[in-house]
């Protein structure tokens, strides 16, 4: 579309830049829209300002009021119809085409789509690859991996509040809500990172709560998964292991699962392969050992009123659960 | 002390001086401090409801400002999270139920419609002076609360299980389920007063298709407050049982919904959007006629169009909801409803295109905001084009598009014939005219700023930005466009001030307007500006649409209500034939201490579900004092056969 040319665009979460076939038929039922009623609006303006250039008074005075006839209308009427006419027209072109919008999008194939389980939290997304074989069920969070050109169905639920589950780039929103399963089709053809955000206010922190889509070949998409689904690597450095130390005995362990450990827990995103992710905090921040280290002290600083309180520890014990972390691959 | 009949200004003579000086001795409200409680008459209460209302919309204007200046900067940190939250609330909130329908259809209708319909004082005015008084307490109780910490935080909608017991904390809900209370009182109050009103106390001769068009609209609206609020009853009700009461309506753990709240939200929440640009199209009507001089092209059309889209508001909230997953037949029907109803608004905007391009054109400033109308809410229909079709709404629903469009049709439809409307009537309330200059400065600035900061909007929404949320991210190429719509906030910060210093200017200093400046065809010319409080020394009688064009060169006055009682004409719904006279009761301070026993009650609740049942007791008092029958009028009546009770 034409505002992809406006300055300073990015197709970083745009509707307008489609990396997949539910975006990109519903662009084509915004330009049929666009187009449309740009035409009608340009239309209207220009006839008021011809007609106000045209038939106005002088200021001076206010003239008596004019003599109307039916005879004297007759023109106006024959317009006036003539343009309902023409508005009925435009409206049934618009929505035939969104009803077929509709119907393509409904009957995406969903014969060999690739299930993923997405649950919204305040505020984060909870992701999960089901499996029937339950030590193959992969658990992440804020990314979702996903092969490109393969349907991909979405089943979603919350935990909490409504959230909606919104990659603009790939398909439309859908909302997650506490009581509901909802299924949604979706396909990305693209490979890259497709960042999607709650679009449904949730709270304190509704303006930090995004997420990727990664598209990744097949090939790539599997490995990634095979990696996921490993329990985590046991430390190999004495540093690493008083790390994972520091983790099992701080309030870490009350909300985190690191798999291959007794942590179990299901509050708090899954960190078995933290260190694998790019972002923390739901997307706002970049993984890095700096940023890992501050949110960990003091997330209360960085996203207010979210879930993770502060943590009291020495710098040497952080260090040494940061070094842990980043054995997380 | 001079006043017209009907159409022309004549000299009064002695025996109508003497009238003018009974009539004000049996209709003058009471005065002295105690006395402004005891109001009762229309153009009183009406002033009253447009400058609080217009209070209101200065405060939500202010807190929209603080909030465009946290969104001028990424991860800016002038407001907290927990103030943002709060600021977009209370922004909303009252904007939507302290601002728009109280002014648009309460403040408008009360001040105007008895004027225009050409009768004495609105029905059951102790019944009107008491929804201001409850709407007034609801807005400072929720303002206080917000002073106090404790302001909505959850949206306007408030949606659960956000706004319920487990995820909103404190009472900050509670105080919003019951400013929805307090709201809801006092424009079913209203409603019902228009509709009677209009139905029963037309002046002889405004048969129904001589009815104004600004009177029509404010019927429709009416009707749809008195179908359309029991959604949001039900729905804040149910909220606060929930929270206070221990009820599980809303719970999905143990069979509870969280859709329902939404249906019921939006069977209330979408007409409410019609209910506050219909009576903004109403004028918008007025204003065309008055200053196309001329009749309005396509009356009846016209009518139709108020008429069906009052109905059709009703069959399309589920469009608010397709995000939630909506089967597709349904899909369809909505997205089918939501494009049908742009019909009816586009027969208006045609009608008017069509009055004006066979008129004069006059541009005085009311005409300038008719015209301003004209870009802005055109527009806004438009783009609610892309939001009834469901794979396009999927993509722009809850983003910055979506506020682009509502602040579109709201300040378009609303707040642009607000400004028009307040310049076309503030001569006929303070009796004099507003300055030309200022006024035509401040719809400019007002027209510039609007468009820089909500145009922009359309496009960082299309790019991706939520709306509600309090901060974004350097990285998103949202900064450049966040910052112009900054940029437009200070044009229209300013011309508010110029309207504002225009007011108190005119008011004190502006030339005298006499008693019908604009030469307009409507009763409420026909009077003294500002009216006196018996309205019309002589009640006049209607022979067309614009009866002070239409009237004939004797047109008939009406005669022979008694003059030494509060006492009016009431006529035939159809053919508004005369067909009884009543009285109307006396001023009071009950009303008043009525209002303050339900405000008890409603402030109660919120603490204890207790508040209600112990509450009610006060209000039962003070309801019996209000009712209570007084022997003089009671024997008046009976001597005169009139049997209708108060």
């Amino acid at each position: 579309m034409m505002l992809a040319a406006v300055p300073g665009f990015t197709n970083n979460q745009s509707s307008l830049s489609p990396v997949g076939p539910g975006a990109g038929r519903t662009e084509h039922e915004f330009a049929l829209i666009f187009w449309i009623t740009l035409a009608v609006y340009v239309l209207i303006i220009l006839y008021l300002v011809f007609v106000v250039a045209r038939k106005h008074h002088s200021l001076d005075t206010i003239p008596d009021p004019l003599p109307t006839t039916d005879e004297g209308d007759r023109t106006a009427r024959r317009s006036v119809v003539g343009a309902i006419l023409v508005t009925v027209a435009l409206l049934f072109i618009m929505m035939i085409g969104s009803f077929e919008t509709s119907r393509a999008l409904g009957s995406m194939n969903e014969e060999n789509a690739l299930t993923i389980d997405v649950y919204g939290h305040q505020w984060w997304w909870e992701v999960r690859y089901p499996n029937n074989e339950s030590y193959k069920i992969v658990q992440t969070a804020n990314e979702i991996h996903v092969p490109v050109g393969v349907p991909i169905r979405i089943h979603g639920t919350s935990r909490d509040v409504i959230h909606s589950f919104w990659a603009p780039n790939v398909q439309g929103k859908r909302d997650l809500m506490p009581g509901y399963e909802t299924e949604v089709m979706m396909q990305v053809d693209q490979p890259g990172r497709w960042r999607g955000q709650c679009a449904e206010y949730c709270g304190e922190q509704h303006a930090h709560m995004s997420f990727y889509m990664v598209g990744e070949s097949k090939h790539e998409f599997q490995q990634w998964l095979d990696a996921q689904a490993q329990s985590s690597v046991p430390p190999s450095t004495p540093q690493s292991a008083h790390g994972q130390q520091v983790f099992l005995t701080h309030a870490c362990v009350m909300c985190h699962t690191i798999r291959g450990t007794p942590a179990g827990s299901r509050v708090g995103p899954d960190l078995t392969h933290l260190a694998s992710r790019k972002t923390i905090a739901a997307g706002e921040l970049p993984n890095t050992i700096g940023n890992l280290g501050g949110w960990i002290m003091n997330a209360q600083a960085i996203k207010p009123g979210c879930r993770m309180p502060p943590n009291q520890m020495s710098g040497s014990d952080l260090q040494d659960l940061l070094s842990y972390l980043e054995t997380l691959k | 002390m001079t006043t017209t009949t009907v159409g022309a200004q004549t000299a009064l003579t002695e025996a109508e001086r003497k009238q003018a000086a009974q009539l004000q001795y049996v209709w003058g409200e009471p005065g002295g401090f105690i006395g402004w409680f005891k109001a009762v008459h229309h153009t009183t209460i009406g002033r009253r409801y447009v400058v609080t209302a217009f209070i209101f919309f200065l405060l939500a204007g202010l807190l929209a400002g603080v909030m465009r200046l946290q969104l001028a900067f990424p991860e800016a940190h002038f407001l907290s999270n927990d103030k943002y939250n709060q600021f977009f609330t209370m922004h909303g909130s009252t904007m939507m139920f302290l601002f728009a329908v109280p002014m648009m259809f309460e403040a408008l209708s009360v001040y105007l419609v008895p004027l225009m319909v050409g009768t004495r004082n609105i029905a059951f005015p102790r019944l009107n002076a008491y929804s201001y008084y409850l709407y007034v307490f609801g807005g400072i109780m929720f303002y206080v609360a917000f002073l106090c910490n404790t302001g909505a935080d959850r949206g306007w909608f408030s949606y659960v299980p956000l706004a319920g017991p487990d995820y909103g904390v404190g009472k900050r809900p509670d105080f919003w389920a019951q400013l929805i209370t307090f709201t809801e009182v006092s424009a079913l109050s209203v409603a019902v007063e228009v509709v009677v009103t209009v139905f029963r106390l037309r002046a002889p001769g405004m048969s129904l298709n001589r009815i104004p068009i600004f009177v029509w609209g404010q019927v429709v609206v009416a009707f749809m407050v008195i179908f359309s609020l029991p959604g949001v009853v039900l729905s804040s009700t149910m909220l606060l049982l929930d929270r206070t009461g221990g009820t599980q309506f809303f719970n999905p753990a143990v069979g509870g919904d969280v859709l329902l709240y939404q249906h019921l939200f939006w069977w209330f929440g979408h007409p409410e959007v019609y209910i506050i640009f219909i009576p903004g199209t109403a004028v918008i009507s007025t204003i065309v006629t008055t200053f196309s001089r001329r009749h309005m092209f396509g009356y009846l059309a016209l009518i139709l169009a108020l008429v069906s889209t009052g109905f059709m508001a009703f069959g399309l909230w589920v469009h608010h909801m397709f995000a939630t997953g909506i089967p597709q037949i349904a899909e369809n029907y909505f997205t089918a409803a939501s494009m049908v109803i742009a019909i009816p608004t586009g027969v208006q905007v045609f009608c008017w295109l069509a009055t004006m391009a066979t008129g004069k054109i006059v541009l005085r400033t009311p005409m300038w905001w008719a015209i301003g109308f004209f870009f802005v809410f055109v527009m806004g229909g438009l783009t609610g084009m892309f939001l009834a079709s469901v794979p396009v709404d999927l993509q722009v629903h809850d983003t910055y598009f979506v506020v682009a469009h509502f602040h579109y049709v709201l300040i378009g439809g609303a707040v642009f014939p607000l400004f028009g409307a307040i310049t076309y009537w503030f001569p006929k309330v303070t009796g004099r005219m507003l300055s030309e200059k200022l006024g035509q400065l401040s719809f400019w600035l007002f027209f510039i700023g609007f468009n820089t900061t909500f145009f922009p909007m359309h496009l960082v929404g299309l790019r991706g930005m939520p709306r509600r949320v309090y901060t974004y991210q350097p990285d998103m190429g949202w900064t450049h466009l966040n910052q112009i719509e900054s940029v437009g906030y200070i044009f229209l910060f300013l011309s508010v001030c110029i309207f504002l210093v225009n007011v108190f200017q005119s008011m004190r200093s502006g030339a005298l307007a006499g008693p019908n400046p604009w030469n307009a065809g409507t009763l409420e010319w026909a009077t003294t500006s500002p009216p006196p409080s018996y309205n019309f020394l002589h009640l006049p009688t209607v022979n067309g649409r614009e009866a002070l064009w239409d009237a004939a060169p004797n047109q008939p006055i009406v005669v022979g209500l008694d003059e030494d009682a509060r006492s009016f004409l009431t006529t035939r719904t159809l053919d508004a034939e005369p067909d009884g006279r009543d009285e109307f009761p006396s001023p009071t301070i009950w009303p008043f201490w009525a209002a303050l026993a339900t405000t008890a009650a409603f402030i109660g609740s919120i603490f204890t579900p207790w508040g209600i049942t112990i509450g009610a007791i006060p209000v039962a008092i003070t309801m019996i004092g209000w009712f209570w029958p007084e022997r003089q009028p009671a024997e008046r009546r009976r001597a005169r056969e009139i049997w209708q009770s108060e």
